[in-house]
């Protein structure tokens, strides 16, 4: 199992304590039967129970648990096929983005996606989610060339930040998620955003502008991570929880406060707990919001997106 | 120059609070030392050294449009405080204060006005508000001033400073940046032309939105302009940044900025390009017209 997060301890003992029983019952023969239902009970209701009532710093360690889907985990499940594109034709390639071409359930569609890596050699590979300019670039010239034959855009968010780097800056970071921004707004297919994981500021934003912007139900999105909102605002990195509550980064509050448009369940115990079952019920949201936004003719799509980013926001006057 | 001529009582106090008062300044870059009527003469620039001191929105008002002609609008637009934000500081006492020591609403002001007799639509920031920084209403209204320029056929110019965007707004201030870029796209497909004007600093969300979309983008010397702030990278890569990094020249040099211009001569450039786009200057009632006839824009 790996990694545990604190407080998912409880579940994850009693769950220890089952498999032992269960390895009893059948190398001693037992009749154990009732005992481990009595056990798996009780290990479910634990779960629901603290499944239900995280809190927001809570959510955002979820949202980073290593063992947690990624993109390609999540392409792998829901695709019929999947071919990746590299490259962004101007400077290289960026593993911390992943782009292609597939199919879900029948329907040709865009991919792109932040990538991060599993083990160390991975993670580095990636670049630990964290894209480069070239990684929006190379997202935007797939989204563009599958807007030419209309194919629709699926769009998931998860990273830490585009990345802050000298070559970062020397290549325009700043202008590859503007421009991104700004072809996405009028990019006449459908584009469905969904953040899978982390979703910090304009590093998730470069690729997360959409018709309908979806969160699952353990992840984050906010304007800077919890830890740098600390760092500036608290003086103390180590003040993240705290920030993280200020913050109002989860799914539900945004919902709330009108910047998404939807959470998508995630399967008791979260998304790493069961990969299989968070991707089936992510396969079964795409189609359904695929099937809604294909039926909108694309100047209709353009317009009503452009409004809907116009409407975000409080302000008194 | 009618640099100060014209100022409001309010504004001028304004500006002792961004510089030290007194007769006598020190230059941040050379340590000459300058008489201050100097300075104002000449736009706070250095004459030793050429270093742009950082000057307030009103002031860049004064700079760009023509004597008389800036009207302002939207500036009745307020924040609130969606999160009940608090830090260290509530979030609105946060807004209260930065109210009072600025005298303005926001961290950016918005008109129409005119530039050599060429109507158009300006927005400046100013850094004082906050850092400059891009909550919801610094958001609405450069979108505010993107509807206005399309209703009135009116060129856009935006003069940026801004440390990025506002925390206390969490996502929403995130999505100024969607807002921002996505209302650019309809002013493009107007066909009315984006100058924006990079000052120091200009850094974060605001870079990576509007100030990075202009049809033409120009920077004032020396002012830094970057996504990330050189303090996060070098905790990141923990090494040295190059001299000069992220300054206006450095992001010529790699292709991110149309110019660099010397704030005396940004007038007059923003005028000529204004120009070049076909864009005449209007006659007011009492002045004589200039020689070019009002040509019917499409
Ligand atoms: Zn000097």
């Amino acid at each position: 199992m790996g990694f545990v997060l604190d407080f998912e301890k409880p579940i994850i003992e009693l769950e220890r304590r089952i498999r032992e029983m269960r390895d009893l019952a059948d190398s001693q023969n037992l009749e154990l039967k009732e005992e481990i239902e009595r056990l798996e009970a009780k290990a479910q209701k634990l779960r629901q129970e603290i499944y239900s009532k995280l809190t927001r710093w809570q959510r955002v360690q979820l949202a980073r648990h290593p063992n947690r889907p990624y993109t390609l985990d999540y392409i792998e499940r829901i695709c019929d096929d999947f071919m990746e594109l590299h490259g962004d034709r101007a400077f290289g390639d960026d593993p911390a983005i992943v782009a292609g071409v597939g199919h879900i359930g029948g329907r040709p569609v865009t991919i792109v996606g932040h990538q991060k890596g599993r083990e160390i050699k991975q993670k580095l590979l990636r670049n630990f989610g964290m894209p480069h300019p070239e990684g929006y670039r190379k997202a935007l010239r797939v989204m563009k060339l599958g807007a030419k034959f209309g194919r629709p855009v699926i769009s998931l968010v998860d990273t830490p930040g585009a990345y802050p780097g000298i070559g970062a800056e020397e290549r325009g970071q700043a202008e590859a998620i503007a421009r991104n921004l700004y072809e996405m707004s009028r990019l006449p297919v459908p584009i469905l955003v969904i953040i899978i994981g982390e979703g910090a500021s304009g590093g998730a934003l470069g690729i997360g502008v959409g018709d309908r912007v979806l969160m699952m139900e353990n992840t984050w999105y906010s304007v800077i991570s919890p830890e740098g909102c600390a760092a500036i605002l608290w003086r103390d990195a180590g003040k993240a929880e705290q920030a993280a509550e200020a913050m109002k980064l989860t799914a539900s509050d945004l919902l709330a406060l009108g910047v998404i448009d939807g959470v998508i369940p995630e399967p008791v115990g979260g998304a790493h707990h069961d990969p299989d079952a968070a991707a089936k019920i992510l396969k079964e949201t795409i189609l359904r919001e695929l099937d809604a936004l294909s039926a909108i003719p694309p100047d209709r799509l353009v317009r009503e997106r452009v409004a809907k980013y116009g409407r975000m926001g409080f302000w008194k006057e | 120059m009618s640099w100060f001529r014209r100022t409001q009582k309010g504004l001028v106090a304004q500006q002792k609070k961004d510089l030290p008062d007194g007769m006598w300044l020190k230059c941040e870059k050379c340590r000459e030392i300058i008489y201050r009527r100097d300075l104002e003469e000449n736009y706070f620039v250095c004459r030793f050294c050429g270093f742009h001191f950082r000057i307030r929105a009103y002031d860049y008002v004064r700079l760009l449009a023509d004597e008389g002609s800036f009207e302002e609008f939207n500036q009745h637009l307020e924040s609130v405080d969606p999160l009940g934000f608090r830090d260290s500081k509530r979030y609105s006492d946060r807004l209260k204060e930065a109210k009072n020591s600025t005298g303005m609403n926001e961290a950016i002001v918005t008109g129409t006005a005119r530039v050599e007799g060429i109507p158009y639509v300006l927005g400046v920031m100013d850094f004082a508000f906050i850092g400059g920084s891009m909550g919801s209403v610094v958001g609405e209204k450069v979108a505010r001033a993107i509807d206005r320029a399309i209703e009135l056929r009116y060129p856009l110019v935006i003069v940026s400073a801004s440390g990025g965007a506002r925390m206390q707004e969490g996502a929403l201030s995130l999505m100024q940046m969607a807002k921002t870029s996505a209302r650019l796209t309809l002013l493009s497909e107007a066909r009315l032309p984006y100058i924006s004007v990079l000052t120091h600093p200009t850094t974060g969300g605001v870079t990576a939105s509007y100030a990075m979309l202009g049809d033409v983008i120009l920077a004032e010397p020396g002012a830094l302009i970057g996504f990330a702030g050189p303090r996060v990278i070098q905790q990141t890569i923990r090494q040295e940044l190059p001299e000069g990094f992220q300054t206006a020249e450095f992001l010529l040099q790699h292709g991110f900025v149309d110019a660099v211009v010397p704030r005396k001569e940004l007038k007059a450039r923003i005028a000529q390009l204004l120009r070049f786009f076909g864009f005449t200057p209007v006659q007011q009632a009492g002045e004589p017209s200039f020689a070019c006839p009002e040509v019917e824009r499409q």
